[in-house]
């Protein structure tokens, strides 16, 4: 794969389709400047910002606009909380469509097969192979992703973490809470 | 397209293989794919994008990375739209002869272009449905492109939320413009989509097109 890949860019870059610096500043945004740690934030917020809360649950893009996180794949943001009663759960069926701006790039496993097959007709079974047993009297919400919205779960704050700072708090955030197939 | 690509609800694809921290890419061809596909002309059209994964058939398609689907999405899709002639694929050199481009994305407008707000919502015709409203999900089995799964059709649920007009990605991918339709949230039982054993609080909300709907 290595080789045909290479060949293509070669192409790529000799006919002009493409700029090599700006690959190299994609590769560079993807593996620096975007991942969970951008959704952990807007969380660590909105559990301590009872306004900020009030617009991302009103308006997730602008919310999370106002972090300065944006772009393709997070034009249109909803955001969907746990609470003790409703646990959601995102998937993409149909492709592997992830909340990139918030969450950077997708694990392996959101993109395959297995998870994409499954999270809708199984999300207590799924979210148990991720080792959470979800009470019965839980209502469990999937999402999934077929248009252009894309969802990040607002997980519930943890107990015991009263004093904890905003930092300390978005260092609680994992992306599987964010995506709902774990809670904190 | 009824192809594989329409996965939910489907079981035995094996377990579900978790990697702890797993890394951004598995290999440094990976990260050059995604870079490449999101560099391309061809990005213009996100769903001419996908819908030419979904014509990997079948068989490769289950059985190629994630990444190995966008390379050869990313391929053909260059080709079949005339960025590249087979014969410039083939022999992985510029006809010498063809006009050089100019590239849609520079390094300085990486930054900006992952950092500015785009929008898919464009005015469409008022809207026939409001939350709170039964919809069924048509029994639409199209030979092209569509972002209605096979497990949703035929069955009814509830309006949760409407989001303006969106572009169709059935006529998108299929150049026929942007054809926007109302855009809807709709959330379906558990028990409607899989039957009475599925759990009676669960629930699977899905966004569909007005086209996709009818009242129930």
């Amino acid at each position: 794969m290595a080789l045909r890949v290479k060949a293509l860019e070669s192409l790529l870059i000799e006919k002009g389709l493409v700029d090599a610096a700006a690959l190299d500043a994609i590769v560079d945004h993807f593996e620096t400047q975007v991942g969970p740690r951008n959704g952990a934030r807007v969380v660590a917020r909105a559990w301590t910002d009872p306004a900020f809360k009030a617009r991302l649950m009103g308006d997730a893009t602008s919310a999370i606009a106002e972090l300065g996180y944006a772009g393709g794949q997070g034009d249109h943001m909803v955001v969907v909380e746990n609470t003790p009663t409703i646990h959601n759960l995102v998937v993409c069926t149909l492709c592997s469509c992830y909340p990139w701006p918030v969450l950077g790039l997708p694990p392996v496993w959101y993109k395959s097969s297995p998870y994409r097959s499954r999270a809708v007709i199984d999300p207590r079974g799924v979210i148990a192979e991720f080792g959470t047993r979800l009470a019965d009297e839980v209502e469990v919400r999937v999402w999934d992703s077929t248009a252009e919205i894309r969802y990040l779960v607002l997980p519930q704050r943890p107990a015991g973490t009263d004093g904890l700072t905003e930092d300390a708090l978005a260092a609680l955030v994992t992306r599987d809470g964010m995506i709902g197939t774990a809670t904190l | 397209m009824n192809g594989v690509h329409d996965m939910g609800g489907m079981v035995n694809m094996g377990p579900i293989e978790l990697e702890a921290d797993e890394p951004v890419f598995h290999h440094a061809w990976e990260s050059r794919v995604h870079a490449l596909s999101v560099a391309s002309p061809t990005r213009a059209n996100i769903d001419v994008g996908r819908h030419q994964r979904e014509l990997i058939p079948g068989p490769d398609y289950l059985a190629m990375s994630y990444y190995q689907k966008w390379f050869r999405g990313l391929s053909e899709l260059l080709v079949s739209l005339g960025f590249v002639t087979p014969e410039e694929y083939a022999a992985g050199q510029a006809d010498p002869k063809a006009a050089k481009a100019t590239p849609a994305l520079l390094a300085a407008d990486v930054g900006p272009r992952f950092s500015r707000r785009g929008s898919f919502q464009r005015k469409a015709a008022p809207a026939a449905f409001a939350p709170g409203d039964a919809v069924r999900a048509r029994n639409l089995n199209p030979p092209g492109h569509t972002r209605l799964p096979r497990y949703a059709r035929g069955h009814v649920g509830v309006v949760v939320a409407l989001h303006g007009g969106h572009v169709f990605p059935d006529s998108h991918a299929h150049g026929k413009g942007e054809d926007p339709h109302p855009l809807y949230t709709v959330r379906f039982a558990a028990t409607e989509l899989w039957g009475a054993a599925a759990h009676p609080r669960d629930s699977v909300c899905l966004d569909l097109w007005e086209p996709y709907l009818e009242r129930a």
